[in-house]
């Protein structure tokens, strides 16, 4: 914090030389904000940063600047669900630093204001692609862990609807089938970002595995994550236990639920995954998907779903669609409806000049074009202000 | 039909068959027998011609070798031509005495409709002159002495016309001493019918002599022609000059500009196509904008995901450095991505041409964003496999 505090103030020395500024004998917080007034009234450029690095407080001055996330937080909050993209920036800057944008504020904005024993509200960002659904998604999230709420992550739906190497019956329904892998990773990465919960929420059921393996009630959930993780073949059921009893017990109030799922067009679309015969597997055939769709469901309380949509992963739909009527079909739009939509667009001039100024910071752009208005307009033209072509962009400078 | 010849081809004799025949012909002492009949006139050049074809001597043996056509053949051709071209005006109805070339043109497409893609194997009816090559006649007699003088330097006609020149040059150094010498001598300024015409070139001046010349040949005579120049010539010097002088047309550089358009609510707004390869787009260009840019109704973005052609989108702003300013609407349909992006950046910018500077507009055109691109896909051949790239060599 004081490390960071520091790089501000000897950029602001850098932008007014001729400022005087007290250091020794204020406190580090009052001259950050007293830094802050003076340096976002006297200069007309707009700062790439912020340094309130606390979710709750960001406000609509903050829209546009970038605020950091201490490193280790991001072990623990996002071991899965960054986009790959960002996880590469992140590597290389030695920092991971998020924007602050509009769609995110008004999201925060009408998480804090829940009421928790009403249903859970769905929101579904939805957006052309590369606008920024996934990192504002993982906004939330921060949001939401720094609050101390439980966070049921899915980073992408769509991986578990193609791509799958080992299908197996499922033992707990004979239609439908498991998918080994793909569970216990997610399961792997659940325990990481929710310790502390699987320590205190208990089972409410007895659960059977096998003829001599079974899980009484009363036992601490992260003893199911445990079994799902070492034992494969049950990972699956393993997940679905762990679902339903969150569900039932966030209405009881003892912790709040953010379900959190990128891509949930994959849960009603269509599979590329096909059975021994080559028949196609329908959705709701593979037991995650089944599970994940109960989660879905508004009927219960006692926390937040947000829901992202994407065409990057999605199989059979045209590369231009990304409305929520065309990505979801019809029967996604209707198992979805009612739900909050928030359109997610390109980067305004503010956000644009931030992020240009962001990347500059850190020296990324190396060309010397690319500090003159003439180089900036180009790259305005090119990307059209999209964040994702922007960056693509900006690897090559 | 013989003097005449020989009137108008004074200076280069050797093209028509008769006129150097008959003049050395009446020189010449008559050697054989046969001979006594040559006295007469008509016929001289029937009887000419029927010893030429009869005595086949060694001398001759080379000039029969070649495929000539011969003075009967060409005349006779000529005369069917024009009995053809009488034929022909009447048959389409018009009036045989101001049949033009045009209209024989005209004709023929119209009665032998071809659907031949070559333009030269269509067929055609033109004067016999443009059609059969202009040959040089023998040009030693049966003796098998050589008419001219200059025949064994090899280029008769190229060397006699140096000759004539530098005489020429000869006599008006001699000219412009006396005047000198009498004080009459005076500078004229420099006349102005050279400008808008240019020498000759190598191949034109090989086809006025029916020789193949050198390129020192040339160099030589342009160089000889020039020294002319700088002389006074009488009005016989600068009709021979003139002679070797061909007129340049001057391309016209107006790039054909668009008017600018004012719609419903006051905008200005220019409207221009484009094309490359096999795509087609026009584009609407906005005076006042923010440089956002609508292809068939979608952002251009989501059309072209890929940046090379947004680049090529980007090229006319950037170049003016216009690059928010406008706002542009433009559809296209047909070729490839890259055909298409090409095609909307001509449209582009042909359209901002009417509202921009004259200069800019000709930096437009030197910078290449005005020119159609006329690249067109290589037809494939037979025999290969492509239109470069040939079979698999197979050594056995």
């Amino acid at each position: 914090m004081l490390k960071g505090m520091r790089r501000l103030i000897s950029k602001v020395h850098k932008l007014d030389p001729g400022h005087v500024l007290h250091m020794g004998t204020q406190a580090p917080q009052s001259l950050a904000a007293h830094l802050d007034s003076q340096v976002s009234g006297q200069s007309p450029r707009a700062i790439s940063r912020t340094s309130e690095n606390d979710p709750a407080k960001h406000e609509e001055q903050h829209e546009g600047q970038h605020y950091s996330l201490p490193l280790q937080d991001m072990k623990t909050i996002f071991p899965h669900g960054l986009p790959p993209r960002f996880v590469m920036q992140m590597k290389t800057f030695n920092e991971a630093c998020l924007m602050v944008r509009k769609p995110a504020l008004e999201l925060l904005h009408h998480l804090k204001n829940t009421n928790f024993d009403h249903p859970a509200v769905r929101y579904v960002l939805y957006g052309e692609k590369g606008t920024g659904k996934t990192l504002s998604l993982c906004h939330i999230i921060h949001f939401c862990a720094k609050q101390d709420w439980l966070i049921l992550h899915i980073p992408d739906g769509h991986l578990w609807v193609k791509n799958c190497q080992d299908l197996l019956q499922s033992t707990y329904n004979k239609q439908r089938f498991d998918q080994p892998l793909e569970a216990s990773v997610w399961l792997k990465n659940f325990k990481t970002a929710n310790e502390r919960f699987l320590s205190q929420i208990k089972i409410q059921e007895k659960y059977v595995w096998n003829k001599r393996e079974s899980v009484e009630k009363g036992s601490l959930l992260g003893e199911v994550v445990e079994q799902g993780i070492t034992r494969v073949r049950n990972a699956t059921d393993a997940v679905g236990i762990v679902l339903k009893e969150l569900k039932r017990q966030s209405s009881l109030g003892i912790f709040r639920l953010l379900v959190a799922v990128d891509g949930v067009n994959a849960l009603w679309g269509r599979t590329t995954l096909k059975r021994e015969d080559k028949s196609p597997i329908a959705p709701e055939e593979l037991a995650l998907i089944y599970n994940l769709r109960k989660m879905v469901k508004n009927d219960w309380h006692g926390g937040a779903i947000v829901l992202t949509l994407s065409q990057t992963g999605s199989l059979f739909k045209p590369r231009r669609a990304c409305l929520p009527q065309e990505l979801l079909g019809k029967e996604g739009f209707d198992a979805l409806d009612p739900f909050i939509p928030i359109l997610v667009s390109n980067y305004n001039p503010k956000e644009f000049e931030s992020c240009i100024q962001y990347y500059l910071e850190n020296s990324w752009l190396q060309h010397e074009k690319a500090h003159t208005e003439e180089g900036k307009k180009e790259l305005l033209f090119l990307s059209n202000a999209n964040p994702g072509q922007l960056e693509r962009l900006c690897a090559y400078l | 039909m013989a003097a005449s010849c020989v009137s108008c081809c004074a200076a280069l004799s050797c093209r028509l068959f008769l006129g150097g025949r008959v003049n050395l012909a009446r020189r010449q002492v008559l050697w054989k027998a046969a001979a006594a009949e040559l006295q007469t006139v008509f016929g001289s050049q029937i009887l000419r011609l029927r010893h030429t074809t009869v005595v086949t001597t060694k001398k001759n043996v080379a000039s029969l070798r070649c495929e000539t056509y011969t003075v009967d053949f060409i005349k006779k051709q000529i005369e069917e031509f024009n009995l053809g071209k009488r034929h022909l005006a009447n048959m389409m109805g018009e009036d045989p005495e101001t049949f033009t070339q045009e209209d024989i043109d005209r004709a023929i497409a119209y009665l032998f409709p071809s659907g031949l893609f070559e333009k030269r194997a269509r067929p055609i009816m033109k004067h016999p002159e443009q059609i059969f090559p202009k040959q040089k006649a023998t040009q030693w007699g049966e003796d098998g002495r050589p008419f001219h003088f200059l025949f064994y330097t090899g280029k008769q006609s190229y060397y006699s016309l140096m000759h004539d020149a530098y005489g020429k040059l000869l006599n008006l150094e001699k000219h412009k001493n006396e005047l000198q010498a009498k004080g009459l001598f005076s500078e004229e300024a420099k006349t102005k019918d050279l400008i808008g015409s240019r020498w000759l070139i190598k191949e034109e001046l090989e086809e006025m002599l029916v020789e193949k010349l050198s390129d020192q040949d040339y160099a030589q005579f342009i160089r000889l022609l020039e020294r002319l120049l700088t002389l006074q010539c009488g009005a016989a010097e600068k009709e021979f000059l003139q002679s070797f002088r061909r007129s340049v047309t001057i391309q016209s550089k107006k790039q054909l500009i668009e008017p600018v358009q004012y719609d419903e609510q006051g905008m200005a707004f220019s409207t221009s196509e484009g094309k490359r390869k096999s795509a087609k787009a026009e584009a609407v260009v906005y005076e006042h904008g923010s440089g956002r840019i609508k292809v068939n109704g979608i952002d251009y973005l989501l059309y072209f995901p890929v940046t090379q052609d947004r680049e090529q989108l980007m090229f006319p702003f950037h170049f003016l450095d216009r690059l928010g300013k406008h706002d542009v609407t433009c559809t296209v349909s047909g070729g490839g991505r890259s055909a298409q992006a090409g095609a909307i950046r001509l449209a582009m910018a042909r359209a901002l041409c009417s509202f921009v500077t004259e200069e800019e507009v000709e930096w437009m055109r030197q910078a290449g964003l005005l020119t159609v691109d006329p690249r067109i896909r290589e037809r494939k051949k037979p025999g290969q496999e492509g239109a470069r790239r040939k079979f698999t060599w197979k050594k056995r």
